[in-house]
């Protein structure tokens, strides 16, 4: 029984380096949240002061934006991918 | 509307794509009489100019206000050593002029702005975004929105790259609806600090140049309402979906934005901010004679391991900038401490980060490593 979350390029050095960590199924806000005890430095990346998931970071169950189901009491069931999915700017001038 | 006809060299020029049945002579019509505005003409302007060139887009506006630097050739392919210093519009112009001359090639030396963005955009059927800043983004997002143009989008990061079509006018989102807010500086790297892989532009700017062909010409299914990212070390792509959001305060049921507004400011970047530093920042040479001295300074590098192996100057020592609020117990609030990056830009995060902590014996030095091989040491490399 697990579910794959896939940590972006971005905020990989915050979670040892892993391009992906699999974890017990469950909510989203309580994967995260197992995310987040596992690696503690990723905390401040997701969440705000307020405790609420950054507006630059968007998570997607599947393909599906997490905005437009049920928020972090998603369920995510056995087999699924979470994805974390922050706002990246690059492009043009370095 | 009345096509304008193709000559009989354009005919043999544009030969392969007239013999695509669903191209044709219309499509290549269509393509001529299209005109695309590219906002920046770096990593994914190079291959975006070259290909909507090359097939034949009849107006392509190009929008940068920068010169051709050493350290943009390793991915910026339409520039070439041959146009080192010029500016980059220019560079564009020049080989665009060489690879297609029945096209037109119109060159804004500018940083778009609040002021002068819709009269850029105001003639051009698409709009291309290849900025490297989020106020930038945002800015091309609002007025696009605004005038009813598709916004063809594409971002990198290292390895990684996303690219969608923005077009509420076709019923899909905009970018507000992905990301309503920006990130307040310094908690996403930017290109120049975390890296780019040179070809992972070449691979998002051609799906861009892509979709705005297929704008201009009508054909197949635009990238809309989907947000395509790519990895380039898993070799992987995959396809998330974008709604419109009917709260967006740009292309919402009720939108609250309705004119263009400070993006510096929307984006957490104030003038005040930008110049505060000033009090406690220290130039090169004024470290190099510092450290000569009988009580030379603590010396804190704050760069990435990997930017520790191409330079580093004598005596530092290496805390990532990521690491610093961990780390910060490694560090000596007593001593007189002067803190470097490459280019000053972390290092005056560092400091900040300091000073909140209580450390008062801290300073910046001002332009980095890129500025001590100027004007202190010519033999340390500037990356």
């Amino acid at each position: 029984m697990a579910v794959t979350v896939t940590i972006p390029t971005a905020l990989r050095q915050y979670a040892g380096g892993n391009a992906s960590v699999t974890l017990a199924p469950g909510s989203v806000g309580q994967i995260l949240a197992a995310l987040t005890e596992q690696y503690p430095q990723l905390g401040k990346h997701l969440y705000n002061e307020q405790g609420a998931l950054r507006s630059f970071v968007n998570i997607y169950v599947g393909d599906e934006d997490i905005r437009h189901l049920q928020g972090i009491e998603t369920p995510v069931p056995d087999g699924e991918t979470v994805s974390i999915i922050p706002a990246i700017a690059g492009g043009a001038r370095s | 509307m009345v096509l304008s006809s193709l000559s009989n060299e354009e005919i043999r020029r544009y030969s392969r794509h007239l013999i695509l049945p669903e191209f044709g002579m219309e499509g290549q019509r269509k393509l001529k009489q299209g005109s695309v505005l590219l906002i920046g003409t770096g990593g994914l302007g190079s291959p975006l100019a070259l290909y909507l060139a090359a097939a034949g887009v009849g107006h392509i506006g190009l929008v940068d206000f920068d010169i051709v630097d050493e350290s943009n050739l390793q991915r910026q392919i339409i520039h070439g050593t041959s146009t080192l210093g010029i500016r980059k519009t220019e560079s564009a112009k020049m080989r665009l002029r060489d690879l297609n001359p029945h096209i037109d090639i119109a060159t804004y030396d500018v940083q778009i702005t609040s002021e002068n963005a819709f009269d850029l955009m105001r003639p051009y059927d698409v709009i291309v975004d290849g900025t490297d800043n989020f106020p930038t983004r945002y800015l091309t997002n609002d007025a696009s929105v605004m005038l009813g143009k598709p916004n063809v989008y594409g971002s990198i990061f290292r390895f990684e790259g996303q690219a969608t079509v923005f077009s509420p006018k076709h019923g899909g989102p905009c970018y507000r609806c992905l990301y309503p807010e920006p990130p307040p500086p310094g908690l996403v790297p930017s290109c120049a600090e975390g890296g780019v892989l040179g070809v992972l532009p070449g691979v998002i700017g051609t799906i861009q140049a892509t979709e705005a062909i297929k704008l201009l010409t009508g054909i197949g299914e635009p990238l809309i309402g989907r947000l395509l990212l790519y990895d380039a070390l898993a070799m992987r792509f995959r396809e998330l979906k974008l709604r419109h959001n009917p709260d967006c305060p740009v292309c919402g049921d009720h939108p609250t934005v309705t004119e263009l507004i400070d993006y510096q400011q929307f984006c957490g970047i104030s003038p005040e901010e930008a110049h505060r530093d000033s009090t406690i920042e220290i130039t090169p040479i004024e470290v190099a004679e510092w450290l000569q001295s009988d009580h030379p300074p603590f010396l804190l590098d704050v760069r990435e391991a990997n930017e520790w192996e191409i330079c580093r100057l004598p005596g530092a020592v290496r805390i990532s900038v990521n690491e610093l609020a961990e780390r910060m117990n490694e560090l000596d609030s007593a001593v007189e401490m002067v803190v470097y990056c490459r280019s000053g830009v972390r290092s005056a995060r560092a400091v900040d980060l300091l000073r909140q902590a209580g450390f008062r014996k801290v300073k910046n030095m001002a332009g980095g490593i890129l500025r001590w091989s100027d004007e202190v040491d010519p033999s340390v490399p500037k990356y």
